[in-house]
Order: structure tokens, then C-alpha cells, then sequence
């Protein structure tokens, strides 16, 4: 039997969700195909989402009414927002999770979806035809055919466990790999790399002495994923932080041999961000102990999360040194820790839109493409799933930039440089990190969301409110102003040189705030708390939001530049043989990413710029 | 980090080879190119029409040279931008004035093909003229390679790979902080950062003051010789060339001009200026000598007062640590109190020599790495942001994102010098150094 859609997406995970939510808002007839229906939305590492760069990652895919955060939201039992101390810039949203209630959440999501329907099947091949892609083939047979397809196949490219010296093939415990897909994208040339990450041992609550321990709440009031959310939907409960100790370290040291990433069993690069427990015993060796988080992984299950023992030692071997830690000493292990190594694709041979240059109408989004992370994944989801859609419906292509979103910086991040090791989103990935806020992830990107109509009625009319407000109260601002004398005389110390500052300007000082000028200025004191926050937020970094703002408006100009494909590299004599592959491989779509290629010279891009006008201009030319 | 090459700064560059010449042309382009003209010669002149300007050091109004000056109106130019040359009088002194005053007004160096890269993007190149970009691109490695071996064989690079270290491990420190605040992490991190940058101002404002000796060693050192009229200075300085450079005679005053004489002094390129004679003179024309002699004196690298018994001091040229006096006329005296130096004989002369190149190689050995005034520019504006950066560390309630994005731009300033620093290796710093990661 065949069925056609206009997009199908391969795979339930944090990326296929996010994908199949966003091509069916899009407007394109969707479906989604996973192993089986009641593995969506599966968290398969740590259950928290958010953090630093990552919490950004969840605002920016809400503020494109992305699915991720109001799931999250609904599945949260501890709240906290990272970094609490420092600048507005530097804060991250991250919670604990509820596993259960996160894969209901999402389950549900995803089923009351306009234009999405979910299938369960195995795929195992993909139809294609003069380098165009027209449809996969489930292991029964069926054939579906769809304008467009998004992979994301996470861990399951021939996906190895190891376990001490036991390697099993798995995409994630308990589930098969992806062989035959994988051997697929290797018969059509995709450039294939291998990497490797690690989970802990999960724990018996039942068996942890948590009376011993440090307790770790969650904040007082509770800071949402969603610009939609008000409140926690979950119960809220509390994380306990231990330590590893000499004897730890001991039985580690003393067993390194036999765990599957020092006994010389892996090829492949594991996370610099996420060691394993024997990484840190034995490259930090003077240190005496090692934090380690337990996070209740649910409010109905006995699972703890041990955060900070990834490892893939034997089981005896963990069962010791697990008993070694304090408040551990009678814990009992319900599922081993372990190292996964799988194929991913190196993400230089896609564009922008995560659409693959081998295979038109492919997009890959997730891990597949060397990412790690939840959030992450969730991200390429949205940007694939949108530019899939578009493909399918002849509209635009959905770019996102650097200077406008996180999401923009980690594709740019990919598609230019490629991978090392599992990719991982930091704040200080981003050069535009003072202003792209986790506060205002809304303000950046909902316009952009709503002008492709991707946004809900809701939405749309909560935004319009919410900027109203703020835009009033920043031009009552503008048109308050002191001297600097009668800022003296209301105790605010600034240079005498006569110039006049207005509300804006003064909330630029460190030591004021809107309620101190709401101390002269009575009708300041209406603000409510978000806009608050917001016009506060603004003003901590006015010094550097012009430079950024700059430098944002000519990256803009040229990444307007396109650059076409069928441009040749290879025979620019004028370029340096490394330049010249380097271009060839990763083919930058625009100047912009032209230029931020290692090594790159004004001159090579003046010489690249001439070849596409020159080609332009023939082409205007012969039209 | 976004390439700076895309960035629509107002850029300026020499246009003619550095080197003596009639004339120097300075090409300036993008949107600051009216204020600086204002600013340097009071107006804008009338466009593509060449006029002769005083140009003026706007922050002390100091007569820098006279110019011809032509502006060109936006989307009128070689850029596209608006733009303007200056025609300015060759050689160094009145080109590194000009360029220094350019870099005051906040203008960057263009970087090599930046003028044409802007010249492209704005739709200014025609066919013909794109066609041969690739030729110059070759042609301009080669230059590149060729100047970089010439230059210190690679010191430049073995230094400012130091700085860079140092500049992505502060950064590494800070964004430390940043990103795993919820680790174990050691205290004093932001102290240490403090250290670093301390450490690294110190060097780099050292590496300011030694651009001018690297540009010496690039286009020679002067050495001007001082005496009274007739005390010999021509005498030696013929001796010196083997051949008559200056002409000679026992009237005091003859020399009315400054004379140069060329000489690779154990490797390193030494030119003897040969100056009118110091005393009150009546006749014009030898006046002009003679204030033409104090200013090459006061600016030369060093200074040989040729001394004679009677007459021991120059009032009005100052003697500077390493400058020489020795015994003129040393052939014709008996008893030499001091050293002696003889043109004539030759005598104390391989002893001169060989003091000179001692004083210049100490010189030397105190010059930096960094050997032109791009170089000044971008150390100058790091050492700005550096300073920022030091500054908010020591706040109470410091900001770390602050520190880290002045951090950046300190970085950035010093691409130019010390290639890109990735965030992949501010990363790398970070988990080398913390265990981080749970």
C-alpha cells in the first residue's frame, strides 16, 4: 500500500517531535514514524531539561510555539534557574523532569496535533530517484512517499553498547539499532564519523539514605520554560547532592582496565563536558572527590539519576564503588551505567535548512548530525521540521541567524565547522550572548514565528500584549530626564557635564534600578514584575547592545549574500590549496559563512565574491 | 568570531609602496571619511577635484604636512563608499604622523584586499578588472611570505601565539565561571584572571613602545653626526662612504645641507647623516641648515658629537644615553685626553663602528614583536579593552559576562596579530584545566 504526506518524519525523540510539530503547524500534511508510539518523547539520559545555552535553546523553540518548553513545563517537579547571581544574559532556565509525565505530555502533544499523524514501523530504506528524495519503506513493506523527509535516527546508526567488555548493538537500552539505514546512507555517500557518550548507573531511591545528605531544592518561585506558562503543573520535590571519596577513586583506578573506554575498546570521541567517571579519576588525579547529583526521576518511580558517574566499567565494578559513596552505602542498582558509540553525519555536508546536499528533500536533525542534548536536538527539530515543511508547501527557506538566536548560532556552528565530539550548546558558543537573552528568546523570535504563521492565535495575541506594555514604558522613560544636579539631589551620583539623562540612561548605572527611580517618578510604580525584568534586562548591557547591534546589521548584509552551488572551488588557482578544499566541503551558502571559515582573508573572499558576480551577472546575461 | 573584515568600519591605507618617495597617497574609505576630513583640514573639499590642505593632528592642531587632497562622494569611488585620498610629501616621518593621526581619529588599517573586497560588494568592479583578482591574491602571499621571512623569522608569531595563550586562558577562566557555576569549582578564578591580564598589559604596553625600533630595523636607523663648523663631520663621513658623499673644505660652513650615507653595519641598516655645522650664522641659507640639522639630530636614533677642546656642549641638541662623544680631528693632536676619531687617518673609526652596532643590537634586543603600526593599533585597542576588563574584576559585585565580553574584544582587537582564537580553544582550556561535567 502506499501513502503519501507532504513530510514524514523518522523518529519519536526530541528532534522528531519538535520537527513533526513544526512542519504540521506549518501547514504540511505530516506524519511521524517511530518504533513504537509509547517511545515518544523518551528521555533516554538525564531527566532535566534546560541550563545554560540549553534553557535558551527551549525559550528560542517556544518563542516559535515549538512543543518543547510547555511540555517541559507540564512534566517539571524542580525548578531553578542557573546562574541566578549573575547577569540576566548568563541565566538559564533548567529543571528537573518527571520521565512519566514528560512522555505523556509530549505523547499527548503530539496526538492532538492538526495535520500530524504518528505510524509505528521500522524503517529501513529510503526511495530516491536523480539524486531526489521520494519516499522510505518500512520493515512490513509499506511504502510511504513525501515531498520531504526528516531523519532523526539519534544514537540507532549502528549503535554499540558497552558494558565493561560486553558490546551489544542498541540504539539506547532495551531498543534495536539502525544497521540497514545506516549501510543506506553510506551507499549514497554521506560522510560518516563515529562518537561516543556514557550514562550512570540508575539507582533505588528506596535503598538511598537521603536523611545524610545535602539537600538541593528548587527556587522559590519557580521560573517557566514557556512564555505561555505561569505555574508548575507537577508537584515540586527536592535533588540531594553526595560526593565520591578516596575509596572511590581506589576501585576506579584499580579496575580501569576493564571498562570499555580506557580498556582500548572504543575509536571514537566521547565529550570533553560529560567524563565518565574514570576520565575525571584519572585526568584530575589530585582531586579527592567528585560532585554528584541524585535527581529523582519521577515523582511514581523509585529511578535516581546519579548525575556525575557516567561510566562503563563492569557491573561488579560499579556495584562497588557506587556502595563506597556516602548515602549510597546500601544503594541498589536497577540499570548498569554504560558507553553508546554510533555513526553520525558529519553536519558540514548540510545546509541552513538541515537539508542534506547529497539527497535533495533529506533533512537530518539530532544527534544524527553529532549533537548531544535534548535541547539541542529539540532545536534542529524546529528548523528542519519548518524548512522540510516549506520544501514540501514551495515556500521560503527558514533561516536562522547568529545574531538573532541561539538556534542560529549552533546551525551555523555545524554546517561551518563540523563536529569533534558530541556538539553541546554553550553561552559562550554565541558572540551575540548579550543579547540574545533567555528573557527576551520571545522578543527575537515570535515576530519571525508569526510572519511564517507557525504561531497560535494565543500566542500572538500574548505577545502583541506584552510588547505593547514594555514599548509604553520605555518611551515614558525616554522622556524622563534629570541633570546630573537634580540627580544629586535625588542621591544618584553622575558626571557634571550639564547633559540631561533620561529614565533609560539612568537605569544604564549599576546601583539604580526601576524602583529606585519610581522613588521620584511615582508613576514608574505601576511596572508590573515582568516588564520589570525586562526593561532592567535591557539596560545592563546598553554599552555593548549598540557595538552588537552593529556588528548584527552587517552580518545580516552578508549573509544576504548568497553564494551559489554550483560554484567551482577547485579550479580557483588564486586560492590556497587548504582554503580551496576547505571551501569545497563545507560550501558556504552565503559571504557571511564564507568568512567564517578558519583561515579565510578579505582578499579569498573578495576572489570568491567576484566568481559569484561574475556568474550572476553571465547568467543575467544569457536571460 | 565574525570575520573583521566584513565589518563596514571606516578603513585607510597607504596606497604607494612605503619607502622614500616624492609622494605618499593615503587612501581612506567608509562613513567617517567627511568628519575625519573636517577634522583634519577644516572642510570638505570640492569633489574629485584635487586642492591643496594644510593638514593639521586635530587633538593638538600640530602642522602635520601640506596636502593635496581629493574627496570622493559616496557611490563615487574605487569602494563605492565615500572616500578620499591624500597626497602627502614621501618618507617616514611625515607618513607615520599622518597615520598615527588617522588612527587617533578612530579609522582601522585596511586589511590586504579589504579595498577591493568593498569595492566588489558594492558592485564597483567591472569584468575585466575581477578577472585578475586571483593573479593578485598570489602575488600577494608572496609579498606576505617574503615579509614575513625578512621579518624576525617567525618571532612575531612565537610571541603572539604567547599572548594568545594567555588572552584564551583568561577567557577560558571566566567563561569557567560562567558556564559551570554549578560545578566544583576551585576558588580564586577570578583572581587568577586578574593575574593574567595584569601580566599580559604589561607586556603588551611594552610590545607599544618597541614598534618604533621594529620599524627602524625594517627601514634603517639614523645616526647623525654633530660638531661644531669644520669640526670634521664631512671628513668622517666620506671615510665612512669611501667615496666624497659630502663635499669637504677647510671653510667652516660649507655643508648647508643634510646629507645621508648608507651602511650595513654588521647586518643592520644604518644611515650617517652628515649636518651643517652648529653656530650663529648670519647667512640664510646656512640658517636653514642649520635648523634642518637640529630637527634630523633631535630625531635621529643616535647622535656622534665630534668634540673639540675649547667647545664641549651643543646647548640646543640634547645628548641621549647611548649617544657618543669622541675627540674630533684626533690625527692632529698629541695628547688625546678621551677617545679620538679621525676621517682622515681612519683612526677610532672600527671602534665608533663598533659601539654603534653594540648601542643599536641592545636596541634591538628590547624590540617586541610587533612591528607596525597595525600592529600599535590593535595592541592599543586591546590594551583598552584589557583595561575595562581588569577593571570590572575588581568590582564587588562583578559581572562576569561583562569581563568575558571585554575579554572578547580584546581578542578580536589581536586577530590581526595573532590569527583567530576559537571558542573551540577557550573550550578546550577549560576542560584541560577543570573537571568539569557530571
Amino acid at each position: 500500500m502506499i501513502h503519501h504526506y507532504d513530510v514524514i518524519v523518522v523518529g519519536g525523540g526530541h528532534a522528531g517531535c519538535e520537527a513533526a510539530a513544526a512542519s504540521a503547524r506549518a501547514g504540511a500534511e505530516t506524519a511521524l514514524i517511530t518504533l513504537k508510539f509509547d517511545g515518544i518523547g523518551q528521555m533516554s539520559c538525564n531527566p532535566a531539561i534546560g541550563g545554560l545555552g540549553k534553557g535558551h535553546l527551549v525559550r528560542e523553540i517556544d518563542a516559535m510555539d515549538g512543543v518543547m518548553g510547555q511540555v517541559a513545563d507540564m512534566a517539571g517537579i524542580q525548578f531553578r534557574m542557573l546562574n541566578r547571581r549573575k547577569g540576566p544574559a548568563v541565566q538559564g532556565p533548567r529543571a528537573q523532569m518527571d520521565r512519566a509525565l514528560y512522555r505523556q505530555a509530549m505523547q499527548n502533544t503530539i496526538s492532538q496535533a492538526a495535520n500530524l499523524a504518528t505510524l509505528e514501523g521500522e524503517v529501513v530504506d529510503i526511495n530516491y530517484a536523480n539524486g531526489k528524495l521520494e519516499g522510505i519503506i518500512l520493515a512490513d513493506g509499506t511504502v510511504l512517499t513525501a515531498k520531504a523527509v526528516v531523519l532523526t535516527t539519534g544514537t540507532f546508526l549502528r549503535g554499540i553498547i558497552r558494558l565493561g567488555q560486553k558490546a551489544t548493538p542498541a540504539g539506547r537500552v532495551g531498543d534495536p539499532s539502525a544497521v540497514r539505514l545506516a549501510e543506506r546512507l553510506d551507499d549514497l555517500g554521506f560522510p560518516l564519523g563515529r562518537l561516543k557518550t556514557g550514562t550512570p548507573p540508575r539507582l533505588d531511591s528506596r535503598t538511598i539514605n537521603w536523611e545524610i545528605l545535602e539537600e538541593q531544592p528548587g527556587d522559590d518561585i519557580p521560573e517557566m520554560f514557556s512564555f505561555l506558562s505561569s505555574k508548575p503543573h507537577a508537584r515540586q520535590i527536592s535533588c540531594a547532592i553526595t560526593y565520591t571519596n578516596a575509596r572511590t577513586h581506589d576501585i576506579i583506578r584499580r579496575d580501569l582496565d576493564k571498562s570499555a573506554i580506557y580498556g582500548g575498546y572504543f575509536e571514537s570521541t566521547g565529550p570533553r563536558y560529560c567524563p565518565s567517571i574514570e576520565d575525571k579519576v584519572v585526568r584530575f588525579a589530585e582531586r579527592e572527590s567528585h560532585q554528584i547529583f541524585l535527581e529523582p526521576e519521577g515523582l511514581t518511580t523509585d529511578l535516581v539519576y546519579p548525575n556525575g558517574i557516567s561510566t562503563s566499567l563492569p557491573e561488579e565494578t560499579q556495584e562497588e564503588f557506587v556502595k563506597s559513596i556516602r548515602g549510597l552505602e546500601q544503594a541498589r542498582i536497577t540499570q548498569f551505567g554504560y558507553a553508546i558509540e554510533y555513526d553520525y553525519v558529519d553536519p558540514k555536508s548540510l545546509r541552513y535548512t538541515l537539508e542534506t546536499r547529497n539527497l535533495e528533500n533529506l533533512f537530518l536533525a539530532g544527534q544524527i548530525n553529532g549533537t548531544t542534548g535534548y535541547e539541542e536536538a529539540a532545536g534542529q527539530g524546529l528548523v528542519a521540521g519548518l524548512n522540510a515543511a516549506g520544501k514540501a508547501l514551495g515556500k521560503e527557506n527558514v533561516q536562522f541567524l547568529r545574531s538573532e538566536s541561539y538556534i542560529g548560532v549552533m546551525i551555523d556552528d555545524l554546517i561551518t565547522r563540523g563536529v569533534t565530539e558530541p556538539y553541546r550548546m554553550f553561552t559562550s558558543r554565541a558572540e551575540f550572548r548579550l543579547s540574545l537573552r533567555a528573557d527576551n528568546a520571545d522578543q527575537r523570535l515570535t515576530p519571525k514565528g508569526i510572519e511564517l504563521g507557525v504561531v497560535s492565535a494565543e500566542r500572538k495575541e500574548r505577545f502583541g500584549e506584552k510588547l505593547q506594555v514594555l514599548e509604553h514604558y520605555r518611551d515614558v522613560l525616554a522622556k524622563k530626564s534629570l541633570s546630573p544636579s537634580e540627580a544629586m539631589d535625588h542621591g544618584i551620583v553622575i558626571s557634571k557635564d550639564g547633559i540631561r539623562r533620561t529614565g533609560l540612561d539612568l537605569l544604564t548605572y549599576p546601583e539604580v534600578n526601576l524602583s529606585r527611580l519610581a522613588e521620584f517618578w511615582p508613576e514608574l510604580k505601576e511596572i508590573d514584575q515582568q516588564t520589570t525584568i525586562l526593561l532592567e534586562n535591557d539596560s545592563v548591557y546598553s554599552r555593548y547592545l549598540e557595538r552588537q547591534n552593529q556588528e548584527a546589521k552587517s552580518l545580516t548584509e552578508d549573509e544576504r549574500c548568497r553564494i551559489p552551488d554550483e560554484i567551482d572551488y577547485m579550479s580557483m588557482k588564486g586560492l590556497s590549496g587548504e582554503l580551496r578544499s576547505k571551501l569545497n566541503t563545507i560550501r558556504p551558502e552565503t559571504l557571511g559563512q564564507a568568512g567564517r571559515i578558519e583561515g579565510m582573508t578579505p582578499s579569498a573572499l573578495a576572489y570568491i565574491l567576484s566568481t559569484v558576480n561574475r556568474k550572476t551577472s553571465y547568467s543575467q546575461a544569457g536571460q | 568570531m565574525i570575520f573583521s573584515g566584513l565589518s563596514k568600519e571606516t578603513i585607510f591605507a597607504p596606497a604607494t609602496a612605503k619607502g622614500k618617495s616624492a609622494v605618499a597617497i593615503i587612501r581612506i574609505s567608509g562613513a567617517k571619511t567627511t568628519p575625519v576630513l573636517i577634522n583634519l583640514i577644516g572642510s570638505v573639499p570640492q569633489e574629485r577635484v584635487l586642492s591643496l590642505r594644510r593638514l593639521n593632528r586635530p587633538q593638538t592642531g600640530e602642522f602635520l604636512d601640506q596636502a593635496m587632497v581629493v574627496f570622493f562622494p559616496n557611490g563615487q569611488s574605487y569602494t563605492g563608499e565615500e572616500a578620499a585620498e591624500l597626497h602627502i610629501h614621501g618618507g617616514r616621518a611625515t607618513l607615520n604622523a599622518v597615520v598615527n593621526c588617522l588612527l587617533e581619529e578612530g579609522l582601522r588599517m585596511a586589511e590586504p584586499g579589504e579595498f577591493t573586497l568593498r569595492a566588489l560588494q558594492n558592485g564597483k568592479m567591472d569584468l575585466a578588472q575581477v578577472e585578475g583578482l586571483g593573479d593578485l591574491i598570489e602575488a600577494e602571499t608572496e609579498a606576505q611570505r617574503k615579509q614575513a621571512h625578512l621579518a624576525h623569522d617567525g618571532i612575531v608569531s612565537k610571541a603572539s601565539s604567547g599572548w594568545k595563550k594567555d588572552l584564551t586562558y583568561c577567557l577560558a577562566l571566566l567563561e569557567t565561571e560562567i558556564e559551570f557555576s554549578e560545578e566544583d569549582l576551585p576558588p580564586n578564578v577570578k583572581k587568577q584572571a586578574r593575574n593574567v591580564i595584569l601580566h599580559l598589559q604589561e607586556t603588551l604596553q611594552k610590545e607599544v613602545g618597541g614598534v618604533d625600533m621594529a620599524e627602524r630595523l625594517r627601514e634603517g636607523f639614523e645616526v647623525a653626526i654633530i660638531g661644531q663648523p669644520n669640526s670634521g663631520k664631512s671628513t668622517l663621513l666620506n671615510y665612512l662612504a669611501g667615496r666624497d658623499a659630502a663635499i669637504t673644505s677647510n671653510f667652516a660652513g660649507t655643508t648647508r645641507d643634510v646629507l645621508e650615507v648608507y651602511m650595513d653595519l654588521e647586518g643592520l641598516p644604518v644611515c650617517f647623516l652628515d649636518t651643517a655645522g652648529i653656530r650663529d650664522s648670519s647667512d640664510p641659507v646656512e640658517k636653514i641648515g642649520i635648523e634642518r640639522t637640529k630637527t634630523r639630530a633631535r630625531d635621529a636614533d643616535m647622535r656622534i658629537f665630534l668634540l673639540e677642546e675649547d667647545r664641549q656642549t651643543f646647548p640646543e641638541i640634547e645628548y641621549r644615553e647611548g649617544d657618543l662623544e669622541l675627540q674630533a680631528k684626533a690625527d692632529l693632536i698629541k695628547e688625546i685626553q678621551s677617545r679620538g676619531i679621525s676621517g682622515l687617518t681612519g683612526q677610532g673609526v672600527d671602534l665608533m663602528l663598533q659601539d654603534i652596532s653594540r648601542v643599536l643590537e641592545n636596541r634591538i634586543a628590547k624590540v617586541g614583536v610587533a612591528t607596525n603600526a597595525r600592529h600599535r593599533q590593535a595592541i592599543n585597542q586591546s590594551l583598552e579593552h584589557l583595561a575595562k576588563a581588569y577593571s570590572e574584576l575588581g568590582r564587588e559585585n562583578c559581572r562576569d559576562e561583562i569581563v568575558a565580553e571585554d575579554l572578547r574584544q580584546a581578542i578580536r582587537a589581536l586577530e590581526t596579530i595573532t590569527g583567530t582564537i576559537d571558542i573551540e580553544q577557550v573550550l578546550g582550556e577549560i576542560f584541560a584545566n577543570f573537571c568539569i561535567g557530571k
